[in-house]
C-alpha cells in the first residue's frame, strides 16, 4: 500500500457522535523513538484524546480459563473488544494465540497491555500496530439472496473482491471473502442492497512482518 | 530447550505415593506454612483428616470464612510471608470472597486452598457446588483447579510463588474432594535458581537504571519536592522502609503516605507530614497540591489521594516507583515511571544520589520547609476534651500514649475510627499497621488481630474499632478464646455509623437515614458471654485507667469506649474535590459544633 495512504490513515480522531469505531491506526511516528526506556511513555502521547484501533497479540498457556481471565479482564475494566480470535498455534509447548483488535486512546491501550501483561499465564503481549509493521486478516462468510441482476452483480463484486463462492443454490451465494477489516467492511457494505442475509467472520487474526516472531525466538 | 527448562521448573519427583490431601500438607510445610486459617465441611475433610495426623501446622478454627481469610491477611502483613486460608467447598467458598477481594485491592500474599466437588460432579449443581475458579477469578491474582494428584504439589508450589512475587495479592487453589482422595507422586519445590523461573511469570524487580538515573536527577533539580510513598514500601519488606528512610536523610525532602503506608517512615521523623488524602493532614495536601516534583514510591494515585484528578497536583513533574507496570499512568500520567520492586529501586537511588553527589537546592529547600512549617502551624488535627463527654481522639491518643513503648500492633475496621487512628496513632515502624484500605471493609480489624497474634503472641494487638463494624465479624471473640489470644477491641462507640452520619450531616441535609446504631447490644456483657473480658468507660478522667487495666490483662478485652456522637472527622477533601478544597471543620479552639457556616474552605 502506498505510503501517503497510510500515514494519511494514521490518526483518526473519533468524530462526536460517529458510531463507527475509530478506524485502524498506523504507528504514531514519534512513539517508538522518545521511549527512553521500559515502560517510559512521553506524557504528550498519552494524553492525546484521539482514539486508535490497535491490534495486541497475546500467547498464553492453552490452559482452561485463560480465554474467560483475558475477556474478564477486558469487560471487567470497561475496556472495549471489536474482535478477538484464538486458537492453540504450538501444541508441543501447549500454547494459543489470541487477536485482540480494540480501541482507545494510547493510555487506554498501554493500560489494557500492561493489565493483560500481569495475567499470570500470559506469555507475551505485543501491540501489533506500534510495535513495526504488521499484516491482518480476517475472513467472513457472506450469505447473500437474489435472483436475477442483482444475483449476477454479488457475483461479479465478489469477483472483483476476489471472494470465492462457498455454496450456491438457485436463491442464494455463500461468499468466503478474506482481507484486512477494511476490505471485508467494504464488501459487506455493497451486499446489503444485493440481498445480504446474513454475515459470519472470524475477527482480525495478525503477525508482525519480518523475520522475528512473537517470542522473538 | 524448551522440554529442559520444563524439567527444570519443575523441581524433582519422589518414587513414593501419597494421598492427594497428604502431599498438600507436605506441599504447605516445604513453603513454610506454620499457620493455617480454616474451616471445615464434606468437601475438604479429607484435608482436616490429614492435619489431625500431623503436628508441624497449627490449624486455627475461625467463626467465619470471611474471618479466616482476614486472619490470614493480619498474618501475612505482620509478618511478611504469605498467609495462608482452607475452606470448604460452596459456601466455604463464597464466604471468603471478602476476604480474598480486601487481599487483592490491598496487595496480601494469600493462598486460599477451597473445597470442591468431585471431579466427576463439576457442573452438575451437586450438593454445595459453586464454580469457585470464576467467582473468584476476578478477585484473585490468580486461581488454579486441581484435576490431577499429581499437579497438586506442584500447583500449591507455584500458588505461592505467584502470591508472593511481584505485586502480591491473593491466589486460591480449587481442590476437588476425588483429587484429595487419590494417590499420586510428591514435587518438591523447584530450588536455587529455578525458583524465579516460573514460565511465564517472572514480574521485574530490577528497575531500568535509565529510569533510575532520570529520576534522580529530576530530584536532584526540585524547588519544591515530595515524597508520596505506599503501601508498596510496605509490601518490599523492612529493607525498603530502612531505605526510605535514608534517602528522606539524604535529601533532606519532606514526605507523606498513604494509609497503607504509614509506619515505612517514622511518624516521629523531622520530614513526616502525616498521612494525606480524603483525610490526610493540611500539610500533606497542600505540599502534595504545591510541589514541583513528586516521587511517589508504592503508591497508586487511589482516588481517595488524589482528590480531583483535573486539580491534582497540577505544577509537579511526577516520578512513579512501582512493581506492577499496569499501575503507572492508570489514574495519572506521570513524567518518569520507573518499574521495579522499591527497595531495589531506592538502593539504586541512593546509590547514585550519592556517586553523582546530587545536592539538594538548599535554598528552595529551606524555603519550602519553611512553607510547609507554616501549613503545619495550622494544626489540623486540633481538637479539645473538656467536658464528661470522651472525644473519639483523645481515647485514640491516650491508647497511644499508653502503648508506645511496647510492641503494639493496630488494626482497624472501617469509618471513621479508622481515620482517626491513622491521624493520631503514630506508627514508628512498618508491619505494625493493619487496615482495609482499598476496599474499606467493616469487620476486617478484629479477625486481622486475631491473625496478628497469632504470629506474634506476645505483643500488644489492639482492634481500634467502630460499634457498628464490630458486629460484622464479632464471632471471633469465640476464636480468640479458643486459642487464648489476647487481643483487645477498643471500640470507639459514637452510637452511629459515623463516617455515614458525617457525609449525610455534610453533602445530605443531616437526614440521619439509617446510620443510628439502634438495639446495640451490651459490649460488655457480650465479651463476658463470649469468655472475654468486657469494660465500659465513659469519664474522660477514666480514660488513661481503664487502658492500662485493659492491657494489663492477659486475656481477650473488649473494651467499649462511649464517645461524643457528633463528632466528625476532619481534615477532609469532600470527593470531587482537590486538594485545596480542603474543609477543616471545628473553628479553631473555640471547639464548637460543628455548622455548617463552621466549615471552612480553604
Ligand atoms: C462491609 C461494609 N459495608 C458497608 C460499608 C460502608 N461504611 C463505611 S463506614 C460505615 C460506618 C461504620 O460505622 P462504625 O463501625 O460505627 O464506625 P464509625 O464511623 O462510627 O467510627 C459504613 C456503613 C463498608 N465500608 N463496609
Ligand atoms: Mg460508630
Amino acid at each position: 500500500m502506498a505510503k501517503k495512504t497510510a500515514s494519511a490513515r494514521g490518526k483518526t480522531p473519533a468524530k462526536p457522535g460517529a458510531k463507527a469505531p475509530a478506524k485502524r491506526a498506523v504507528k504514531a511516528p514519534e512513539a517508538q523513538s522518545s521511549n527512553l526506556y521500559e515502560g517510559m511513555i512521553p506524557v504528550a502521547r498519552l494524553k492525546d484524546k484521539d482514539t486508535y484501533r490497535h491490534v495486541v497479540s497475546l500467547l498464553v498457556d492453552n490452559e482452561a480459563g485463560v480465554l474467560a481471565r483475558v475477556i474478564g479482564m477486558i469487560a471487567g475494566r470497561g475496556y472495549n473488544i471489536e474482535s478477538l480470535t484464538v486458537a492453540e498455534v504450538d501444541r508441543e509447548r501447549q500454547l494459543s494465540r489470541i487477536n485482540i483488535a480494540t480501541s482507545g486512546t494510547h493510555q487506554i491501550i498501554e493500560q489494557v497491555k500492561a493489565q493483560l501483561g500481569r495475567l499470570v499465564p500470559v506469555h507475551v503481549v505485543r501491540d501489533l500496530t506500534d510495535d513495526g509493521p504488521s499484516v491482518a486478516r480476517e475472513l467472513a462468510l457472506v450469505k447473500v439472496a437474489g435472483v436475477g441482476d442483482k444475483r449476477v452483480e454479488a457475483l461479479r463484486i465478489g469477483d472483483i473482491f476476489r471472494a470465492n463462492v462457498v455454496d450456491s443454490s438457485t436463491q442464494s451465494f455463500v461468499f468466503e471473502v478474506v482481507g484486512n477489516t477494511d476490505k471485508v467492511d467494504a464488501f459487506i457494505e455493497l451486499m446489503k442492497p444485493l440481498g445480504l442475509v446474513e454475515v459470519s467472520r472470524t475477527g482480525v487474526a495478525a503477525i508482525a512482518r519480518g523475520a522475528a516472531g512473537i517470542d522473538k525466538k | 530447550m524448551a522440554a529442559e527448562a520444563l524439567k527444570a521448573e519443575r523441581g524433582t519427583e519422589t518414587e513414593e505415593l501419597f494421598v492427594g490431601a497428604r502431599l498438600i500438607l507436605k506441599a504447605l510445610e516445604e513453603q513454610g506454612v506454620e499457620v493455617v486459617f480454616g474451616y471445615p465441611g464434606g468437601a475438604v475433610l479429607p484435608i482436616y483428616d490429614e492435619l489431625f495426623k500431623q503436628n508441624s501446622i497449627r490449624h486455627v478454627l475461625v467463626r467465619h470464612e470471611q474471618g479466616a481469610v482476614h486472619a490470614a491477611e493480619g498474618y501475612a502483613r505482620s509478618t511478611g510471608k504469605v498467609g495462608c486460608v482452607l475452606v470448604t467447598s460452596g459456601p466455604g467458598a463464597t464466604n471468603a470472597v471478602t476476604g480474598l477481594t480486601d487481599a487483592l485491592m490491598d496487595s496480601i500474599p494469600l493462598v486460599c486452598l477451597t473445597g470442591q466437588v468431585p471431579t466427576h460432579l463439576i457442573g452438575n449443581d451437586a450438593f454445595q457446588e459453586a464454580d469457585t475458579v470464576g467467582i473468584t477469578r476476578p478477585c484473585t491474582k490468580h486461581n488454579y483447579l486441581v484435576r490431577d494428584v499429581n499437579q497438586l504439589a506442584k500447583v500449591i508450589h507455584e500458588a505461592f510463588y505467584v502470591a508472593r512475587s511481584g505485586r502480591p495479592g491473593p491466589v486460591v487453589v480449587d481442590l476437588p474432594k476425588d483429587v484429595c482422595m487419590a494417590m499420586g507422586t510428591y514435587t518438591t519445590a523447584p530450588r536455587g535458581i529455578n525458583r524465579q523461573q516460573h514460565k511465564t511469570y517472572r514480574p521485574k524487580t530490577k528497575p531500568d537504571s535509565s529510569a533510575v538515573a532520570a529520576a534522580v536527577a529530576l530530584m536532584a533539580g526540585a524547588k519544591r519536592p515530595l515524597f508520596y510513598t505506599g503501601g508498596g514500601v510496605i509490601n518490599s519488606g523492612p529493607k525498603a522502609s530502612a531505605l526510605l528512610r535514608e534517602l528522606v536523610r539524604l535529601t533532606g525532602f519532606p514526605i507523606t503516605s498513604t494509609l497503607m503506608g504509614l509506619g515505612a517512615y517514622p511518624a516521629s521523623g523531622d520530614k513526616w507530614l502525616g498521612m494525606l488524602g480524603m483525610h490526610g493532614t493540611y500539610e500533606a495536601n497542600l505540599a502534595m497540591h504545591g510541589c514541583d516534583v513528586m516521587i511517589n514510591i508504592g503508591a497508586r494515585f487511589d482516588d481517595r489521594i488524589t482528590g480531583n484528578l483535573k486539580f491534582f497536583s497540577p505544577d509537579s513533574k511526577k516520578i512513579h516507583v512501582d512493581i506492577d507496570a499496569s499501575s503507572i499512568n492508570k489514574n495519572v500520567i506521570v513524567d518518569i515511571p520507573v518499574i521495579g520492586d522499591c527497595a531495589a529501586v531506592l538502593e539504586e537511588m541512593i546509590a547514585l544520589w550519592k556517586a553523582k553527589r546530587y545536592e539538594a537546592d538548599q535554598k528552595a529547600l529551606k524555603a519550602w520547609l519553611r512553607q510547609i512549617a507554616q501549613w503545619q502551624g495550622r494544626d489540623c488535627l486540633h481538637y479539645e476534651q473538656h467536658g464528661k463527654i470522651i472525644k473519639p481522639q483523645y481515647a485514640i491518643q491516650r491508647l497511644y500514649e499508653l502503648t508506645k513503648k511496647r510492641e503494639t500492633y493496630i488494626t482497624t475496621e472501617v469509618g471513621q475510627h479508622q481515620m482517626w487512628a491513622a491521624q493520631f496513632y503514630r506508627f514508628e515502624q512498618p508491619n505494625h499497621w493493619l487496615t482495609s484500605g482499598g476496599l474499606g471493609t467493616m469487620g476486617y480489624g478484629l479477625p486481622a488481630a486475631v491473625g496478628v497474634q497469632m504470629a506474634h503472641p506476645d505483643a500488644l494487638v489492639v482492634d481500634i474499632a467502630g460499634e457498628a463494624s464490630i458486629m460484622m465479624n464479632i464471632q471471633e471473640l469465640s476464636t480468640a478464646v479458643q486459642y487464648r489470644l489476647p487481643v483487645k477491641v477498643f471500640i470507639i462507640n459514637n452510637q452511629y455509623m459515623g463516617m455515614v452520619r458525617q457525609w449525610q450531616e455534610l453533602l445530605h441535609g443531616s437526614r440521619y437515614s439509617e446510620s443510628y446504631s439502634e438495639a446495640l447490644p451490651d459490649f460488655v456483657k457480650l465479651a463476658e458471654a463470649f469468655g472475654c473480658v468486657g469494660m465500659r468507660v465513659q469519664d474522660p478522667a477514666e480514660m488513661d485507667d481503664t487502658i492500662k487495666e485493659m492491657i494489663s490483662i492477659k486475656r481477650p478485652v473488649v473494651c467499649d469506649v462511649v464517645v461524643d456522637q457528633k463528632e466528625n472527622c476532619f481534615p477532609m477533601i469532600p470527593s470531587g474535590k482537590a486538594h485545596n478544597e480542603m474543609i477543616l471543620g471545628t473553628s479553631e479552639k473555640t471547639g464548637k459544633a460543628i455548622t455548617g457556616e463552621g466549615l471552612a474552605l480553604v
